[in-house]
């Protein structure tokens, strides 16, 4: 399959390229919210709208309601959301829960589904119990009790965790912390009861919660997949939410680069534009192709991740990190080319910055995937 | 693509794969170590082996020395999708190119594009035949990445020109029996001055001087011209230069955009891949460890090598259907040399002392060294990085006053 967009996935890069940057741009979305210091952090009617736009069940196979679209075409969205520094719970709700929830029974995807497709639900995943991503190491328990389970424990870094009407949350039902089998992944509705947050708000002025799940009573039908062999669907979780994590990291990369070659345009100093200067056209330069690169390898692993191929996991991998080291210079060398004016909070170019701190740190930076890669490797 | 074309390329792979099995002997599958293992023809050449000589003769038969080039001019007229599977075929086997030679790479695609038919029916098939070993005579001393600053004039004497002035890291003119040259015809005019000329290094006034490298190797010339007589056409339809008289920078920016794609190693799997797997068997072998810092390096270098070799896999598809940005073969030069040079950097901290040993029968002639210092040339050849980077501030940035 060649590296680019097929004409229908141009066709939804254009759609939902115009509607994201009309309806979700950072004065509508990002500052709108944050200035009202929104408890939810992301706005309730632009996620109805994109359900509308038929967004929100991409991933969701047909049979379920969804358009059974793949990781390339949510990667397209996710792109736009980058560029537009949009707060939303695309990525968990539509990429994350809904790739665990293509694993669920009949009965959790009915239960759930309908109301990712239309725009009324908002999905969590509750995975890391640490600062640093750690997916090896889950020691939340889930004891058997009567026909269910009782959750215990507690989870860190849950992006949108208060707002979330379910939070797929990864638990060990065996073996000891750092085993790779014995995890099981439950949907915990919202209103479970020894379910308590802490919110904290992010630097990108995302929500996120530090979970605590003090015996928290489960039904049997919370189970997504099969009890003690939930990994194989965390992986395949991690795969597509990494993914799409790329595909976002590209669109801020993107949008900061854009930003900045234009002010580079503009801005005057010493009577000339500072876009003559050499010193800054040779790193405007050097961005422009480290992006370009990191776009391809981005393109490469939904290709990839829908072909279900055996690379799909490393190339993910190389993805998120060579998407994490692009983006932070992306934003970097923007702040640095906008002079003062680029640490001042009227310009849009510090909120790349913040908001490509958050996204490396979700699901693994550049440092944890590269010795991904190493692993994966054989070395 | 339809599904008739996928059968008919399967059952060409396959009529493929027999003929080589059939053709290519056993000794011509093993890589090449030294120069020589490769045929690059010319008046000179001699064959090293009868093996080689055999498989030249096989490919030439077949069009094979030039498969993607017209029948009537040498080759054997297959389509791009045919050519890819004749490379992934030959590279299934590890089988040597047959023929080598600045005439494949570089003139055949300027006289592909720009030449008359006689040049075509002239030039092209002595290319394919490997009877004429060409070099290219672009960079003067104080021409580099300046190239259109170059001084090598040649004197209108109405049928010919008289050729004086000096070019360098002219590949092989030792060995070339052509060359082609730019060399400036107009004085007043820096861009439209310039033509592309085609002669004989055995002409009169024409002396080469190999210059010796950092690696040991002289792979590249000085080339000196005094007083040298170029006729202006080697007969009817078969003029001495390609294209226009003053317009021969034209075919030059063409072909450097050729040659930066062939640098940038887009096409070529093996330089694009990563290392930390092989480095570590490696270090094993000589029984040492990756240190922790060294395999972090490598680590990152292998996420850059990835993520480049699907940049090489997004390009070359982009070019087939006209959606590369046309400057987009700058930036795959920048970012492929760069990378080569990181990657001889680590593989040298790998090797360790090993790896200083500079004629030892363990390091295969000190292959490790001598390979290393041979890529700091990547970035400067064919258009040095600073210069890459100006031309995508420019033509793909459109930064004021690049």
């Amino acid at each position: 399959m060649p590296l680019y967009h097929t004409d229908d996935q141009a066709m939804l890069a254009d759609t939902a390229g115009g509607f994201i940057a009309e309806e979700g741009n950072i004065a509508k979305q990002l500052r709108h919210w944050r200035d009202r210091d929104c408890k939810d952090g992301f706005g309730h009617g632009l996620w109805k709208q994109m359900a509308e736009m038929g967004f929100t069940g991409m991933l969701v196979e047909e049979a379920d309601g969804g358009l059974g679209m793949g990781h390339v075409e949510a990667g397209i969205v996710l792109e736009q959301i980058g560029r537009n520094l949009t707060p939303s719970p695309f990525l968990t709700s539509s990429v994350l829960a809904a790739t665990a929830l293509k694993h669920g029974s009949a009965d959790l995807r009915g239960r759930y589904l309908p109301g990712l497709i239309a725009g009324d639900s908002v999905f969590a995943v509750a995975i890391d119990e640490t600062a640093r991503h750690r997916p090896s190491r889950i020691t939340a328990r889930a004891e058997k009790s009567g026909n269910g389970f009782k959750l215990s424990g507690s989870k860190s870094f849950v992006v949108y965790g208060s707002s979330a009407d379910m939070i797929v949350v990864a638990a060990r039902t065996a073996g000891a912390d750092d085993d790779a089998d014995g995890i099981t992944l439950f949907a915990v509705p919202k209103d479970a009861s020894g379910m308590s947050h802490n919110s904290v708000r992010l630097v990108d002025s995302a929500m996120a919660t530090h979970t605590r799940f003090d015996g928290v009573e489960l039904d049997g039908d919370a189970v997504i997949g099969e009890i003690d062999g939930g990994r194989a669907v965390l992986d395949a979780m991690l795969r597509a939410g990494r993914v799409g994590a790329a595909a976002e990291g590209v669109g801020i990369a993107r949008g900061a680069m854009d930003m900045t070659v234009d002010y580079l345009k503009q801005r005057k100093q010493f009577g000339r534009l500072i876009g003559e200067f050499q010193a800054l056209q040779h790193r405007a330069s050097h961005l422009y192709s480290e992006v370009e690169i990191a776009r391809a390898v981005t393109i490469k692993a939904q290709q990839l991740c829908d072909a279900s191929a055996p690379s799909a996991d490393l190339m993910a991998s190389v993805a998120k990190a060579k998407v994490a080291k692009t983006a932070r210079l992306a934003v970097q060398e923007g702040v640095q080319m906008h002079g003062g004016i680029g640490m001042t909070d009227e310009y849009d170019i510090g909120l790349y910055m913040k908001r490509d701190r958050a996204l490396a740190e979700f699901l693994g930076d550049a440092y944890f995937h590269a010795n991904r890669v190493a692993e994966l490797s054989g070395y | 693509m339809s599904d008739t074309n996928i059968a008919d390329l399967e059952t060409f792979r396959q009529e493929t794969r027999n003929w080589l099995a059939a053709n290519c002997p056993p000794e011509m599958r093993e890589p090449v170590r030294d120069e020589d293992d490769v045929y690059w023809g010319g008046r000179r050449a001699t064959f090293k082996n009868d093996a080689q000589k055999a498989w030249f003769e096989a490919c030439l038969a077949k069009g094979y020395t030039v498969p993607a080039w017209p029948k009537a001019y040498g080759g054997a007229g297959l389509s791009p999708p045919q050519a890819k599977v004749l490379r992934e075929e030959m590279a299934r086997i590890g089988a040597r190119p047959p023929l080598s030679s600045f005439g494949i790479w570089m003139l055949g695609p300027a006289l592909l594009q720009f030449g008359t038919e006689g040049q075509k029916q002239r030039f092209l098939n002595e290319i394919a035949r490997g009877e004429i070993r060409w070099c290219q005579g672009y960079s003067e001393p104080g021409s580099g990445s300046d190239l259109v600053s170059l001084q090598t004039y040649g004197e209108d004497k109405h049928d010919n020109w008289v050729v004086n002035g000096q070019k360098i890291w002219t590949s092989y003119a030792d060995h070339a029996d052509w060359i082609f040259c730019l060399v400036r015809t107009d004085k007043a005019d820096k861009y439209q001055g310039i033509t592309f000329m085609l002669f004989d290094m055995a002409s009169k006034g024409v002396t080469t001087k190999p210059i010796l490298l950092i690696s040991g190797n002289s792979p590249f010339c000085e080339t000196f011209f005094y007083n040298v007589s170029v006729p202006k056409s080697y007969g009817d339809d078969c003029p001495a230069y390609v294209g226009q008289i003053n317009r021969g920078w034209d075919v030059a920016k063409y072909l450097l955009g050729h040659e930066r794609e062939m640098i940038s190693g887009a096409d070529n799997g093996d330089r694009a891949a990563a290392i930390g797997a092989a480095m570590k068997r490696h270090a094993g072998k000589t029984g040492d460890e990756l240190d922790p810092v060294l395999r972090a390096e490598l680590a990152m270098f292998d996420v850059d090598a990835l993520a480049y070799s699907a940049m090489g896999e997004k390009f070359l598809d982009e070019i087939k259907v006209g959606k590369a940005h046309p400057a987009q073969p700058n930036m795959m030069k920048y970012a492929g040399t760069e990378l080569n040079k990181r990657r001889h950097e680590l593989m040298m901290a790998v090797g360790g002392s090993r790896s200083l040993e500079w004629d030892s029968d363990d390091t295969d002639g000190g292959k490790p060294a001598r390979g290393w210092l041979r890529t700091k040339a990547n970035s400067i050849e064919g258009g040095t990085s600073e210069v890459m980077l100006n031309v995508i501030a420019k033509r793909i940035l459109d930064l004021p006053g690049a």
